[in-house]
């Protein structure tokens, strides 16, 4: 039984005074991966047929690195904004919730990390 | 297995059919959702054979007839008989919509009426709006001013005062609300389309000046950004509405503030 009064609920632990940052940036990521998207596939195709020191060659580029590098972490930055917008709507557990944000976040971050290490790896030799 | 999955009082079951009167010609039938928390029994679908010959044109002229003539323990809400008051609003016919201003004749088939969906069911189709009435109280649906009062009336520029039609003509009647998926997987956090649109009302008020404080209290993950422009309040709205712009509206707000 509860014996909380329906405003009272209603008012819950008030405004988080934050929101539109995440959806803002959400948005952002989503316009950038417009350019990087195209551009990335542009790439792929252009290069078809081409063996590993082809691809390895393409990426180590100077400006072809810089645009991957934009690219992953656009990319995985937006993935787990989304994903979390998702889990928010769907989850109603607290517990799972939470641990299931945290997952989202350490996951993209994990890979993102790795993606540009390998960028790095590639352009700067090693 | 589906009943460990179902929740108690989701499964509906055939219920009682109310036969028109002998000699009637024109019967279109009407099942309607019929449940009594008090029975222990779980929901059922009446039908009702209504002669129209004798019956208004409206939704709500059938459900009147219905409770006058076939069953006086029909349960609903109405008041205004116009599209005014907000009370009539049921899913017809797998729509939100007023019963008083949605007319039979547009309705192919059997007329199906149940109450607001996925909402708590007080009895038939009175589903229990005390969440959306008190997050509507929530959002202090007045005029805020810390000025001096005037002597005369609040002056607005017609300009301004333009920017409140398609707000001020809301009802109220939680169509657009109980339509909205966010609201139903997150009714508990999520203010919802009508009650956004209300606040909206008084941040487009250039009368109003508490537009910082609004702003403020709706920057949240949930109250507000729970809106995923899924667009149905506005599909639904009985009064030609757009909830989804001004829940728009009120994003522009708070990002113009930031820049
Ligand atoms: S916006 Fe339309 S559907 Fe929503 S409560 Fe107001 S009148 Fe009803
Ligand atoms: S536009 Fe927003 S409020 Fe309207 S139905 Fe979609 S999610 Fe709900
Ligand atoms: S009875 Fe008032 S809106 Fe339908």
């Amino acid at each position: 039984m509860q014996y909380r009064s329906s405003l009272s609920k209603a008012r819950g632990l008030g405004s988080a005074k934050e929101g539109i940052e995440h959806w803002w940036v959400l948005r952002l990521t989503a316009l950038a991966l417009v350019p990087l998207s195209l551009w990335f596939a542009f790439s792929v195709v252009t290069l078809v047929g081409g063996d590993y020191e082809t691809y390895r060659a393409w990426a180590g580029e100077h400006g072809n690195a810089m645009l991957l590098v934009l690219l992953v972490i656009c990319l995985f930055h937006h993935a787990q904004l989304g994903v979390q917008v998702i889990i928010e709507d769907y989850v109603h557990h607290e517990g799972i919730k939470v641990a299931s944000i945290i997952a989202t976040k350490f996951t993209a971050v994990f890979f993102g990390a790795s993606s540009v290490a390998a960028v790095l790896r590639i352009t700067f030799g090693g | 297995m589906v009943e460990f999955t179902l929740p108690a009082n989701s499964k509906i079951t055939k219920g009682k059919t109310h036969k028109a009167p002998d000699g009637a010609t024109n019967i279109r039938r009407f099942k309607i959702y019929r449940f009594d928390p008090d029975s222990g029994e779980t929901p059922r679908l009446d039908t009702f054979e209504v002669d129209m010959d004798s019956c208004g044109p409206m939704v709500l002229d059938a459900l009147l007839k219905m409770k006058n003539e076939m069953d006086p323990t029909l349960t609903f809400r109405r008041s205004c008989r116009e599209g005014v008051c907000g009370s009539c609003s049921f899913n017809i016919d797998g729509t939100n919509t007023l019963a008083c201003t949605k007319a039979i004749d547009e309705i192919k088939g059997d007329v199906k009426i149940y109450p607001l969906p996925h909402m708590a069911v007080v009895k038939d189709l009175v589903p229990d709006l005390s969440v959306p009435y008190a997050q509507y109280a929530s959002i202090e649906p007045w005029i805020k001013t810390d000025s001096p009062l005037p002597q005369g009336e609040r002056l607005q520029s017609p300009e301004d005062r333009a920017k409140l039609d398609g707000l001020w003509e809301c009802i109220l009647c939680f169509c657009c609300q109980t339509s909205c998926p966010s609201y139903w997987w997150n009714g508990d956090r999520y203010l919802g389309p009508a009650v956004l649109l209300q606040s909206y009302r008084f941040i487009a008020d250039s009368r109003d000046e508490a537009t910082g404080e609004r702003l403020d209290d709706l920057d949240d993950p949930f109250r507000l950004f729970r809106c995923h422009t899924i667009m149905n309040c506005t599909s639904t709205c009985p009064k030609g509405l757009n909830p989804g712009e001004a829940i728009a509206g009120i994003k522009m707000g708070l990002g113009k503030r930031r820049s």
